[in-house]
């Protein structure tokens, strides 16, 4: 019942969120501000974790290619895949439910706790549009950042590729075009722009609607992680499974 | 002039709040009094909308609450300034942004005009010069008048404090008391005080309520409150060694 009840609420927050509007030019400041805290100041832990995991990804493709009948531009072709479909969209989302998320709960929580938000509320200001509508505008922003992701994440199979000696360039690149389905990446960027709407919500409901003090703000970060994620894998098969079926 | 009317306030089985009447006058310093549990944060929520009473009507200036339009409601709120007990800063922007909030929200005035009113406040509440520091680099009292500041900035008709003495020094919260009453007085603002300090009910406590199990168990000034023989009241008023002392030495008449 207490699930149901959440999930009411959130839907009634969502509808709050668009309610009376924020002035312009203060809404224009949040969201520059947003940007830069969500998606500017996640670019560096996504840059290297995506030229990472792309490397890694491509020598365990070439290790695991034994059968000499098989071209050795499946590395590349595999690589590509992966990076395209399921590890810049999806894993990338889990890794900012965690960066992300969590910075957003606990900041809400944390006015919260502070009564910032009732102050807010009885200066009569729609303080569900002036803290959490700009961070859906700047999550708009999020499929630049797993653009980026897939970029560095096939760069990063090309050095490993390349570098390690498992295959040529030309053979990489070879690969890289092999078979390209330009609907993966329409594919990907739906989904991607599903989770940036998950990624702004889940944990903003968390945080907004945190009760207690310090320790909870905690506890509420922890929880909007589990559930962003599971909201975010959730999504991931129900989009898969309607989209690529 | 605020003026709650037969004021019942329940949550589930519990009757929080048990038939309130009073007038919260204008122009003075109103106190809520009362031990923890009697329902005084109850009444000063429920005053400003933030919880909707089962029974009794909420008025202002003559006018019932649940009679206001959304639209009054948010005009209403706009004359309404509030002083949290822990502040409740922003405490992502600096004092000068935390005081020209308001402002920026809701008028449409030049961003010089604003730069002024704001240093006006800031000089009233002694902390010009402070503007550019953020809520963590200032102490507990400075936050509290930079609080003040924000509060008063709108020029406000009403004024709701929620302790604000608490977890200051006994000389800070002193300037607090005298602040909130001085701008009281200058700007003619109903202006009501929930508070648990003694101290405070002996400075600014012109027109005092004192809340006991949801009830109005007693209604008076700070003068006649230490003169009552109501054993509710003495029984709070005397309730530390300090008090209970000043209280021997007034019935031996020093």
């Amino acid at each position: 019942m207490s699930y149901l009840n959440s999930i009411g609420e959130y839907f009634l927050m969502i509808k709050g969120i668009f309610g009376r509007m924020t002035k312009g030019i203060i809404l224009k400041s949040l969201i520059f501000k947003e940007i830069d805290l969500l998606i500017i100041g996640s670019l560096g832990i996504v840059s290297f974790i995506s030229f990472f995991i792309g490397g890694v990804v491509a020598i365990q493709t070439a290790l695991n290619l034994n059968n000499p009948l098989v071209p050795k531009t499946l590395i590349a072709f595999a690589a590509r895949q992966s990076i395209i479909l399921e590890f810049a969209p999806t894993f990338i989302s889990i890794i900012m439910a965690g960066k992300v998320g969590s910075f957003i709960t606990s900041s809400l929580g944390s006015m919260r706790v502070t009564e910032q938000i009732d102050a807010l509320e009885i200066m009569g200001v729609n303080s569900l549009n002036y803290l959490i509508f700009p961070k859906i505008i700047a999550m708009l922003t999020y499929p630049f950042v797993i653009a980026i992701s897939m970029f560095l994440g096939i760069l990063g199979a090309y050095a490993a590729a390349v570098l390690g000696g498992f295959v040529g360039s030309d053979v990489f690149i070879e690969g890289l075009q092999n078979d390209f389905n330009g609907f993966h990446l329409t594919y990907a960027f739906i989904k991607t722009f599903l989770f940036a709407m998950i990624l702004a919500t889940i944990p903003a409901y968390h945080g907004y609607y945190m009760k207690g003090g310090a320790l909870e703000v905690g506890k509420a970060s922890t929880t909007a992680f589990v559930w962003t994620s599971v909201v975010l894998i959730i999504t991931n098969y129900v989009v898969t499974q309607l989209l690529l079926s | 002039m605020l003026e709650v009317k037969n004021i019942h306030k329940r949550f589930g089985e519990e009757e929080i709040l048990r038939g309130i009447d009073f007038v919260f006058e204008t122009g003075k310093t109103n106190l809520i009094i009362g031990e923890s549990g009697s329902g005084k944060s109850v009444l000063l929520k429920s005053m400003l909308g933030l919880f909707k009473p089962e029974e009794g009507t909420i008025e202002y200036d003559g006018k019932p609450y649940h009679s206001f339009s959304e639209e009054e409601k948010r005009e209403l709120r706009k004359k309404v300034g509030m002083l949290f007990q822990g502040g409740a800063l922003f405490d992502s922007m600096t004092v000068e942004e935390n005081v020209m909030f308001p402002l920026r929200m809701f008028t449409k005035s030049r961003k010089r005009d604003l730069i002024k009113r704001v240093q006006e406040v800031l000089e009233r509440v002694n902390l010009e010069g402070s503007g550019n520091k953020l809520p963590g680099e200032i102490s507990g009292g400075m936050q509290k008048r930079v609080a003040i500041a924000r509060a008063i900035v709108n020029k406000p008709k009403y004024l709701f404090c929620d302790e604000p003495n608490s977890g200051l020094d006994p000389n800070t919260a002193t300037v607090i008391d005298n602040l909130i009453m001085e701008l009281t007085k200058e700007n003619n603002i109903t202006t009501i005080v929930i508070t648990h300090d003694m101290n405070s009910v002996m400075e600014i406590g012109e027109n005092i309520a004192f809340l006991k199990n949801g009830v109005l168990a007693w209604k008076g000034d700070n003068t006649e409150i230490f003169k009552t023989d109501d054993k509710t009241v003495t029984d709070f008023v005397y309730s530390s060694n300090l008090f209970k002392k000043v209280r021997k030495a007034q019935l031996q008449g020093h």
